[in-house]
């Protein structure tokens, strides 16, 4: 294992940096030091972070040392992780990237984090987002946006675009994000990493600053899929503080990758190909399911509904919810405002707060509701007949910084692809397949059945298998 | 003119579960220290979420059962959005559209039956304490109240006097007790009243274009105060010719009176939706089923048997049944004189005459009691004639007394003969036959 000695600590994959703790090829306290080293280096240009958290990590580091030299035996011991600054955790200031929550330390731990932290895991720090994760860029935060690892005059997306950033960038092992409708997805895809979004109700939200109630789903951002598996199990459960989680028993996502795809149904929907698709985008998507079907892979054109009705429902509850989720920021606690809240949020909560109204509720939420629920039938009869469905996770590649400027519906029509599968609480990920020539990563979405996924990711599982060797798995961002 | 009240009822009842109704922080907030029963959920801090308390939901659906509603087997929590600076999260979860429990009524003791609209389930919210600190007013909030369950109980505008409600209220309150789900202690808040009140002409139809709703009542006596303000002033302005105010009052105290509080021109938008934090209840038939079973013995079921089974009065059934403790002493007592041939009304009697402290007699003492004061002796029929003669003899002022007309000089006498005799008689017996010597 002498090669991993000479490569930097932090580009290893959480696999590799598993193997290596447990040969005591390095220790836990080096690959957390590689980490805060890159991270020193790389935050002038990206600004991935809003807290890092050295001293903390350093002593975790050494706690997992000493656990390690015992030999025990954790799904993440040693392991840096970067999380979202939406997951409360305690002793550590969380602020969703709003200047309103700027001075706010959690006195508990969100269920992600206490089990990220029972599963011996390393926190570096809290990766930036979009304000309150209202957004697809980062662009709102009142921290300043963060900046695309490939090209950093060009966004990671959002919300989670501080996590997919700081995975690209080898600043991290691993992250944690969270998704409402796209905020893992998008910025796994514009920053090509692997970006998790699990079924609705698979992994508790408790202790992470609400946005949608009915939407919210951490999961993991990751340099593999098989990182992407390690992590779930870890957060995947039912939880007593979350009253929407599953009973449905947790599997060994990791172990059960390998599935032969041959018979599997991958459904494609041509109404996923939009109008205004970026070119390099839909041409890379459409070979990376020539490359599944070259491997047994039976591709089905499916109908689905056109994805742009999703919008208008997404934007309808998720406003709603916003609208009434904020509302305890009154300025009685946390220390500052209502009028510390910046433009998209007071948008959003004028917004949620219209379509509530008496009278409107019936022509909003509840038809939005209605329409949900149309939603998720046409999913049910597309599994009826495929068992996957693919499609390419962003309309475009990463857009340029100052893109968001003027455009209020930014972040809904940068998710149009990913905002019906949220809806319907499905499983989805984001697989990157390739580059542009302008260097941007382009990702494709394996969406899934509720709970089904081990299924997707045994399917991005074996996309990486088959496109192992391919030259641009070696990029790297120059940074 | 004739003006015939329409007041409909809402009550709050605050559940004395041992935990809140989201969060697993202790519910007995009474004379806590501010801000001790408190965590991140019924503080409303980021990210927290509320899982709802199961005996909670239960004893709503209880209360509902007891108070003849149907249980609808879809239901769900709503958030009622407000501010306020004692409402942790911006939102109270509450029930809109689908309470636990619709359609019910109470039956007064004249027969009426007063509808229950619904009764649903929600929590409470903090506290707001106005003081004055280092010179400067200022209002503190306690979060220990934050959360805690309470059930609401709206009726039909089915009252017509304040006699009615009062009736209505202590019916309601006897059967939470009886359900031991709130202590209903209108001092400590666990039952809170709400009645509004409207007049319309005798005669007329439909229900009157206002209604004034009142608050700050602590008590079933003012609730019955305030009623009888409201129907005195709202007549009045209605003899002007004029229309009351849509509005909130609030009653006074000192003078029995109402005040202005807040003018209602239309109901307030509380942005009603889906609590998103709570998946919605559905109940199977054999659940609700299950909590249909495990219903105690009601109070007028219980009354009813009182009176049948044990050949009580009205009168002696309904105060041996105002409380279940009571109700479930006087079985037990009964239960054990049975063996003794002491009859339920001799139980009864004693129970209700001698304000028997239950806490500290347990139930075989009091037959013991009983048996004790009641017991006789055998006595010859002549000898006792001969004593009372004696007696008679004896006293002559006796005789001269009763002739006058002061009956209580035969207690006199028979004292007198008890004390030549030292044996416990019936006196009853005695009475009678002083009585027959004096003639």
């Amino acid at each position: 294992m002498l090669f991993l000695k000479k490569m930097n600590l932090n580009n290893l994959t959480l696999k590799q940096a598993k193997e290596g703790l447990k040969n005591k090829d390095f220790s836990s306290v080096e690959l957390t030091k590689a980490c805060l080293e890159r991270i020193k280096a790389t935050e002038p240009k990206l600004n991935a972070f809003v807290t890092v958290t050295e001293k903390d990590a350093l002593e975790q580091a050494k706690i997992a040392d000493k656990a390690l030299s015992d030999a025990v035996e954790l799904p993440l011991l040693g392991i840096p992780l970067a999380v979202k600054d939406n997951f409360s955790t305690k002793g550590i200031k969380t602020t969703a990237s709003s200047k309103v929550l700027e001075s706010y330390i959690p006195p508990f731990d969100s269920t992600v984090i206490k089990k990220i932290k029972e599963a011996g895991c390393v926190i570096l720090g809290k990766t930036n987002m979009d304000a309150w994760a209202h957004g697809s860029s980062t662009e709102t935060s009142d921290f300043g946006a963060s900046k695309n690892p490939w090209n950093t005059k060009h966004l990671p997306g959002g919300s989670s675009g501080g996590s997919a950033a700081s995975v690209a960038a080898d600043q991290t092992i691993a992250a944690i994000g969270s998704e409402t409708a796209g905020s893992i997805r998008q910025p796994a895809s514009w920053c090509g990493v692997v970006g998790l979004k699990p079924t609705y109700g698979r992994v508790s939200r408790y202790g992470v600053i609400a946005m949608g109630s009915s939407l919210d789903s951490p999961g993991p951002i990751t340099k593999t899929t098989e990182d992407s598996a390690i992590i779930l199990e870890v957060l995947a459960g039912k939880d007593e503080m979350d009253a929407t989680t599953s009973p449905k028993p947790v599997l060994k996502y990791s172990q059960k990758l390998k599935k032969d795809i041959k018979e599997l149904k991958i459904g494609i929907s041509n109404e996923y190909f939009i109008e205004g698709l970026d070119k390099e985008v839909e041409k890379n998507v459409k070979e990376a399911i020539k490359k599944l079907e070259k491997a047994g892979g039976k591709i089905e054109n499916i109908k689905l509904f056109d994805p742009k009705y999703a919008i208008d429902v997404y934007t309808i509850i998720q406003r709603s919810e916003v609208s009434s989720n904020l509302a305890r920021y009154d300025g009685i606690r946390y220390g500052n405002g209502r009028g510390a809240f910046a433009d998209e949020a007071k948008r959003r909560i004028m917004f949620g707060t219209y379509a509530l109204s008496s009278g409107y509720y019936d022509q909003y939420y509840n038809k939005a509701q209605q329409v949900r629920t149309v939603i998720i039938n046409d999913f049910e009869k597309a599994f009826g007949k495929v068992d996957v469905i693919i499609a390419p996770t962003s309309p475009s590649l990463a857009l340029p910084v100052g893109a968001t400027k003027d455009a209020a519906m930014f972040g809904e029509i940068a998710d149009v692809l990913v905002e019906p599968s949220s809806i319907a609480g499905l499983a989805g990920i984001n697989i990157p397949v390739g580059f542009s020539n302008s260097g941007l990563p382009i990702g494709m979405q394996i969406i899934g059945p509720q709970f089904s996924e081990e299924l997707v990711l045994s399917v991005a599982f074996e996309y990486e298998k088959i496109t192992q060797t391919e030259q641009w798995r070696k990029l790297k961002p120059n940074l | 003119m004739k003006y015939k009240a329409v007041i409909g009822l809402e009550v709050h009842v605050e559940l004395k579960t041992n935990s809140k109704m989201f969060c697993s922080c202790s519910a007995d907030y009474f004379g806590q220290k501010p801000n001790t029963h408190t965590c991140p959920v019924c503080l409303g801090l980021p990210g927290a979420l509320p899982v709802p308390n199961k005996k909670a939901v239960e004893w709503c659906v209880q209360i509902g059962l007891a108070l003849n509603c149907g249980i609808p087997l879809f239901s769900k929590f709503d958030r009622k959005n407000y501010f306020y600076p004692d409402l942790a999260k911006g939102y109270q979860i509450s029930q809109y559209d689908k309470p636990f429990c619709l359609n019910g009524h109470i039956t007064l003791q004249n027969g009426k039956k007063i509808g229950i609209t619904r009764v649903h389930m929600e929590e409470d919210t903090g506290k707001l304490i106005h003081e004055t600190v280092d010179e400067k007013k200022v209002s503190l909030i306690d979060f220990n109240r934050s959360g805690v369950p309470l059930v609401e109980i709206v009726t039909e505008p089915d009252f017509e006097t304040a006699d009615e409600v009062k009736e209505y209220l202590q019916k309601l309150q006897q059967i939470v007790r009886y359900l031991g789900v709130s202590n209903a202690d209108m001092e400590k808040g666990n039952m809170r009243l709400e009645p509004n009140i409207s007049l319309k002409k005798d005669g007329e139809k439909g229900l009157p274009k206002y209604k004034v709703e009142v608050k700050n009542i602590n008590s079933f006596a003012f609730v019955g105060k305030a009623i009888d303000y409201e129907i005195k002033r709202q007549a009045e302005i209605l003899d002007e010719g004029k229309t009351p105010v849509q509005e909130t009052r609030g009653f006074v105290e000192k003078n029995s009176s109402t005040v202005s509080q807040r003018v209602k021109e239309e109901a307030s938008d509380y942005r009603y939706f889906p609590e998103p934090d709570i998946p919605p209840i559905r109940w199977k038939e054999p659940e609700i089923n299950k909590l249909k079973e495990t219903l105690p013995e009601l109070p007028n079921v219980k009354l009813n048997r009182f009176q049948k089974q044990y050949g009580l009065s009205l009168y002696d059934g309904e105060i041996l049944t105002k409380e279940k403790t009571l109700a479930d002493y006087f079985e037990e007592v009964f239960k054990i004189g049975q063996k003794n041939r002491v009859t339920a009304k001799q139980i009864a009697n004693n129970i209700i005459n001698k304000k028997v402290d239950i806490g500290n007699i347990v139930p075989a003492k009091l037959i013991e009691n009983i048996l004790q004061s009641e017991k006789k002796e055998d006595i010859n029929a002549d000898e006792l004639r001969n004593i009372v003669r004696k007696v008679l003899k004896d006293n002559p002022g006796i005789k001269e007394d009763y002739k006058k007309g002061k009956d209580s000089v035969i207690q006199f006498a028979i004292g007198q003969v008890m004390y030549i005799l030292k044996k416990k008689i019936d006196t009853n017996m005695l009475r009678k036959l002083i009585l027959e010597e004096l003639k």
